[in-house]
């Protein structure tokens, strides 16, 4: 099933910088990787999938129905957003946290039920961080926080996940344990991903598809073994790299 | 856990022996004893004839019941308000001023004061407008292209409040010294009003606006992780947050109307109660905030009136108790006093 169809995007920020997509389609199950340097127009590609920015136009479907005939919460039942991690204001523990995906299936005067408690622990057991449930938000790793919201995002029982550089400012373990979360996930409850990543090596791992972008263009798509080269990787990064092999697994080193 | 679990009923019900305690207190002494008889007689029976002189009946309930009543639902209505606005604002430093309210009801009480003497319900009712005047001002000025970001609205309620002063400072300035007199006592706050009539007219009020807040007292703690990722849940973020600063508003406006400008309660409450229960959650701190709240205004008003012998500005007793106490907890706690 088709989860994300997006057909002919244009996004511009007042005229100076555009991003564009003209035909991008993610499965469920399938984990779609964002593959290019900073400002190539991942994050803005992402917040239009999520309704966060309204493109100038162009048609995005949800679950085979347009963006636009979805109410804020209805979006919110079928897209797990997870934004780059922060540190909110107050301390709330990581259950309180997760239970807040739980929003959109609640009105403006509901409290949160029995049931919704039930969905979050799920969602951290899901994840395997139900051992975190009572520990502070603001006083747990960043990589750990990266889980909780992943966790949060599952609380939501999406169709399609969307991470924005969910590896960003994790140590070289926590990349691999979000970055294998994720896929496992996707493979499990067959949910559609996209996310961005920094890491072409990252990407040609936890990858089904990439889309490698620059100036906000999607250049090239498809199997990430076909789309990741010394060509393409060049022509979006503008450094010299060199493609090397190892037990039947290619990887991206730049030239030194 | 144990030990919390406790804890929040008994906060909880903390507000009914303060209410009791606060019916001993006034100029006119009437012995506890008395005062506790002349309940129990009201409450079970009414009609039978009393062993005390018949002053006593209006002291205890034309004057001291509807006046420690009214701080029971103003310490709660700031509080309240406090907690609510530190939430949507994602800042446990906001006070419930900060849109402005305070600037505009004190604008439109001396207007009432210095132009309308004599006009019963004039101060109340002026007070009243322009402290909403103030909030509305504050949101239309920070709205631009239907967003109403938070910083927006923090700026612009400075903006709000330096501006309404201003214009305070002119009325005071072209007002004769007797009716400047009232204006600056209406300024410190004060609980001495006669009678059940402001009661009557402020209470459902606030009730209203807690009734309010209490039921999305859950959705302000996704308020408070910030507008993207609240929409990103599902929440519609600038109506959910228009709401709870109109029933904020409503809540500081029909309080402040009556009693003044009374400070501090909206930021040393809520900030105790999140210290006390070690937890952000509002499904907690704004019920736990109401109850201490209310306890917070009945005591610091028992004192206004108990600790010399003619009657202190209780909004001087919450400023002189209340920034100690949060400058001791902070230091206590060090940098992090709200974790």
């Amino acid at each position: 099933m088709e989860v994300v169809r997006i057909s002919g995007l244009e996004f511009s920020y007042g005229g100076m910088f555009s991003v564009r997509a003209g035909s991008l389609a993610v499965g469920g199950g399938e984990v779609l990787t964002l593959l290019g340097p900073n400002g190539s127009g991942k994050t803005t590609l992402l917040k239009c999938i999520n309704a966060l920015l309204k493109p100038s136009s162009g048609s995005i479907a949800i679950c085979g129905k347009d963006i636009r005939e979805y109410s804020r919460n209805e979006l919110s039942r079928a897209i797990g957003y997870v934004p780059q991690s922060h540190t909110p204001s107050f301390p709330f523990t990581v259950i309180d946290v997760v239970l807040m995906g739980r929003v959109s299936y609640l009105s403006i005067f509901q409290q949160p039920s029995k049931a919704d408690y039930r969905k979050a622990e799920e969602a951290l057991s899901t994840v395997g961080i139900s051992a975190m449930r009572d520990r502070t938000y603001t006083n747990i790793s960043g990589g750990e926080r990266q889980l909780v919201l992943i966790a949060r995002a599952i609380a939501q029982e999406p169709k399609l996940l969307l991470l924005d550089e969910p590896t960003a400012h994790l140590d070289f373990r926590n990349q691999v344990t979000t970055l294998k979360t994720v896929r496992r996930l996707s493979r499990e409850k067959g949910i559609g991903v996209v996310m961005s990543l920094h890491d072409p090596n990252h990407a040609l791992m936890y990858s089904d598809r990439i889309a490698l972008m620059r100036g906000g263009e999607i250049l090239h798509m498809g199997d990430p073994g076909d789309i990741i080269n010394e060509g393409t990787i060049e022509e979006v990064y503008g450094i010299p790299v060199e493609m090397i092999e190892h037990n039947g697994r290619e990887f991206v080193l730049p030239k030194v | 856990m144990q030990k919390k679990k406790l804890l929040i009923p008994a906060l909880l019900l903390l507000p009914i022996p303060v209410l009791v305690a606060s019916l001993f207190v006034g100029i006119y002494s009437i012995d506890p004893t008395t005062v506790l008889s002349m309940l129990a007689k009201r409450l079970f029976d009414p009609f039978g004839s009393a062993p005390w002189p018949e002053v006593y009946e209006t002291i205890m309930f034309n004057i001291r019941m509807p006046r420690v009543l009214l701080a029971l639902v103003g310490g709660l209505a700031l509080s309240v308000s406090g907690a609510s606005l530190q939430g949507v604002f994602r800042n446990p430093l906001v006070d419930t001023y900060i849109l402005g309210v305070s600037a505009g009801a004190g604008l439109g009480a001396a207007l009432g004061i210095a132009y309308f003497p004599g006009v019963p319900g004039s101060v109340q009712a002026l007070s009243f407008a322009m402290g909403f005047a103030a909030f509305f001002t504050t949101y239309t000025v920070a709205k631009s292209k239907g967003e109403t970001p938070v910083i927006s609205l923090v700026l612009a309620g400075v903006i709000v409040t330096a501006l309404f002063s201003a214009l305070l400072s002119i009325i005071k300035f072209f007002t004769e010294s007797e009716k400047l007199a009232g204006v600056v006592y209406w300024m410190m706050g004060s609980l001495a009003v006669t009678g059940w009539g402001p009661l009557s007219q402020t209470a459902p009020l606030i009730l209203v606006g807690f009734a309010v807040v209490f039921l999305m007292r859950w959705r302000i703690n996704i308020l408070s992780m910030g507008d993207e990722e609240a929409k990103a849940l599902g929440v519609n973020v600038g109506r959910d947050r228009f709401i709870v600063l109109l029933a904020s508003t409503l809540m500081v406006s029909a309080f402040v109307s009556v009693a003044g400008i009374i400070g501090w309660i909206g930021l040393v409450v809520p900030h105790t109660v999140r210290m006390l229960l070690g937890t952000p959650d509002n499904r907690v701190v704004v019920p736990v905030s109401a109850s201490l709240g209310a306890v917070f205004l009945m005591v610091a008003d028992d004192l206004a009136r108990s600790v010399a012998s003619f009657e202190l500005p209780v909004g001087v007793i919450t400023t002189l108790v209340g920034a100690p106490f949060f400058l001791y907890l902070l230091k206590l706690r060090g940098g992090s006093a709200w974790k």
